[in-house]
């Protein structure tokens, strides 16, 4: 087990490295420059002074290895929007309320949903079924930013029991983390009800059925365990891209969110920042991907990791 | 012997989107302490729901039990609620299943699987359902127990997974085992294993098995008496000897027909012709006779009742009506039935 997850991590600095490589030479194709409309205003010596600054001025490959020669020594350069602040310091900074975010999104997300799935499974065709499958499709296929607008004026503004926007502690969180669950709730319970209505036609379900287990036990103790298998595939990814902040709602909430300093910092071509958020997410992916491979292990013994022996 | 199990005009129908399919029509059946009573048919004729209803394991709300009275120890079983079915499940009936790659649960330790029912029926603690899963392990013949108990189905063979099902279904000392086809999924060496495995533990702990098989060389193996299906209903029922030297019904002389032996000197296997009938509309006569050469006119017109041929043998064909003209089986079968009866004695066919 150690082993592997050495070689994963073995894995994860040689795709960092390629990330790293393709995405500095892609942000030098970009147009504009880092200082904007300043530029204009400055005189041909003072732009000099402030690209050899910089070191905007060295020939590309020469700019490519000093990065590279700093990022492996952890430095991740100073941002050029905000007076030369660490890019780590920002990144650390913007991402705590998007971790908060996405972790909340994500648990209530996914636990609503997989029981909202369960149930669906269990008195399948029934009422409940149709209920939940209409809340599936309207979850899944309405933009997340509606319900951003519709918590925002019902809950916020006409009954106002939460604040509607900013970030000043728990009770703001909540709103966003709702509109940000829509999405994984829906997803996480069509997919549970699929799953699990085979895995209750299944013929070890009837073993266990003719064994006098009661549904109870049925559902939780020999269903869920093998339905949860193939939802952890589809939990990766949407784990990734809620944690790594989603821009609509930052912005809508107002949340000073990793996503929205990513987009600031494109418009503005702040490259240290731009490298910054790119490897920062690249790495939080393959973290993601590797938790999800070792839980696929606790839960399915039929792939787990024995370590070389038998 | 104590009758422990008496099955009275089961009928078993199905809502269907094209309507009642009607896949049980009228079993009579009774099973005594002890007894390996085998049910055997094509697929199709009824067997598996037959033995479904048995254990209220029927599809509900599409499958149920629509007339017909199942007697486990003067209950009905097919009046019972889910609640007091799930505790004679397991407890009293249990059952072992066809296809062992897929009647295990793959995530979760065969031991906990066995331990299970001890658990709910027997209020065993842990410690005590580990022992006795442990005993049957040992039970079923699988070799290094305590190192197999914590493992998981993928981790064993297809005729082990089969011992580990059969160690399930006997974890709480069944009084009636019912095996649906416990053999049909493995190859034969397995097959004759577990065969042997089930006479042996049905010899030490004395429970009646119901068999449920198209083979009838694992019948002549196992059973006692045999009970054969057709159409939902069954048509000829006797001791294994009844069915397979006197056998009265035409349906059962073209099983007996249709049967592989080893010194077989027919170049070609006797078919049954024709296709069982469709039982979402049942034909009016009897079921059988668009597929019997020695079909009569009644045959179509009314359906046969259980003609009583000896205390223990009853065959539902109006050949065996007094009016009816005296016929014999054909040939071929009777020089199988012949060639048996002389093979008896020297071993299995």
């Amino acid at each position: 087990m150690a082993r592997y997850i050495l070689q994963r991590l073995g894995y994860m600095i040689i795709t960092l490295f390629i990330i790293a490589t393709v995405s500095f030479f892609l942000m030098k194709l970009m147009p504009g420059s880092p200082l904007g409309a300043a530029q204009e205003k400055l005189s041909e010596s003072q732009l000099e002074i402030v690209l050899d600054k910089y070191g905007l001025n060295d020939p590309i490959p020469v700019q490519y290895y000093t990065y590279m020669k700093n990022l492996v020594q952890g430095d991740l350069g100073v941002s050029f929007q905000f007076d030369n602040r660490e890019v780590t310091g920002i990144l650390l900074d913007r991402f705590g309320p998007s971790l908060q975010l996405g972790l909340q999104a994500l648990i209530l997300g996914s636990v609503i949903g997989i029981l909202f799935g369960l149930i669906a499974a269990v008195y399948h065709n029934g009422v409940i079924d149709f209920t939940s499958t209409i809340i599936a499709v309207l979850g899944t296929s309405i933009p997340s930013f509606v319900f951003a607008g519709l918590l925002q004026y019902y809950i916020g503004v006409k009954l106002e029991w939460l604040p509607v926007a900013t970030w000043d502690g728990f009770e703001y969180s909540i709103l966003p983390t709702i509109a940000l669950a829509i999405f994984p709730l829906a997803t996480s319970a069509r997919f549970m009800r699929t799953e699990m209505v085979e895995v209750l036609g299944s013929d070890f379900i009837t073993t266990a059925r003719a064994k006098g287990v009661g549904k109870f036990g049925v559902v939780f103790k020999h269903g869920l365990r093998n339905a949860l298998i193939p939802l952890i595939t589809i939990m990766g990814p949407m784990a990734v891209s809620l944690l790594t902040g989603t821009l609509v709602i930052e912005k809508i909430f107002g949340v000073p969110g990793i996503g929205d300093q990513f987009v600031n910092s494109i418009t503005q071509n702040d490259y240290p920042i731009i490298m910054g958020t790119t490897l920062f997410f690249a790495f939080f992916f393959i973290l993601v991907i590797l938790i999800i491979d070792i839980l696929y292990g606790i839960v399915d013994p039929r792939i787990r990791l024995t370590g070389g022996d038998k | 012997m104590k009758k422990i199990l008496d099955v009275k005009n089961l009928n078993v129908s199905f809502n269907t989107y094209g309507g009642e399919v009607k896949a049980v029509r009228g079993v009579n059946f009774d099973l005594h302490k002890g007894e390996t009573l085998a049910i055997v048919g094509e697929s199709g004729s009824g067997k598996s729901v037959t033995t479904k209803a048995l254990m209220g394991l029927l599809p509900k709300p599409h499958g149920y039990v629509k007339e017909g009275e199942i007697l486990f120890e003067d209950k009905d079983i097919a009046k019972l609620s889910e609640k007091e079915l799930q505790k004679i499940r397991g407890k009293d009936l249990s059952m072992i299943f066809q296809d062992p790659m897929t009647s295990l649960n793959p995530t979760m330790k065969v031991g906990t699987q066995i331990m299970e029912g001890l658990i709910k029926h027997q209020k065993m603690s842990k410690t005590q359902a580990k022992e006795r899963a442990l005993e049957l392990l040992k039970l079923v013949k699988i070799p290094n127990a305590e190192e197999r108990i914590k493992q998981y189905p993928h981790q064993f063979s297809g005729g082990m997974r089969q011992r580990v099902v059969v160690a399930i279904a006997l974890a709480c000392n069944p009084k009636v085992l019912i095996a649906d086809e416990p053999t049909t999924a493995l190859d034969v060496t397995i097959q004759a294993q577990i065969l042997d495995l089930m006479k042996d533990i049905q010899k030490k702990t004395d429970s009646s098995i119901i068999f449920i098989t198209h083979d009838l060389g694992v019948v002549a193996n196992v059973a006692d008496r045999v009970a054969v299906m057709y159409a939902g209903k069954i048509v000829e029922i006797g001791t294994v000897d009844e069915i397979f030297y006197n056998p009265k019904h035409p349906y059962t002389w073209g099983l007996l027909g249709s049967m592989p032996t080893l010194d077989s000197d027919d170049s070609e296997l006797y078919a049954i012709p024709g296709t069982p009938p469709d039982l979402l509309n049942p034909p009016k006569g009897d079921a059988f006779a668009p597929r019997n050469q020695f079909a009569m006119d009644i045959d179509f017109e009314e359906q046969p009742p259980m003609f009583k041929v000896s205390d223990t043998h009853y065959a539902a064909t109006w050949l065996l009506d007094e009016r009816a003209p005296k016929i014999d089986p054909p040939e071929s079968v009777q020089k199988r039935i012949d060639s048996m009866a002389s093979n008896d004695g020297k071993g299995d066919m």
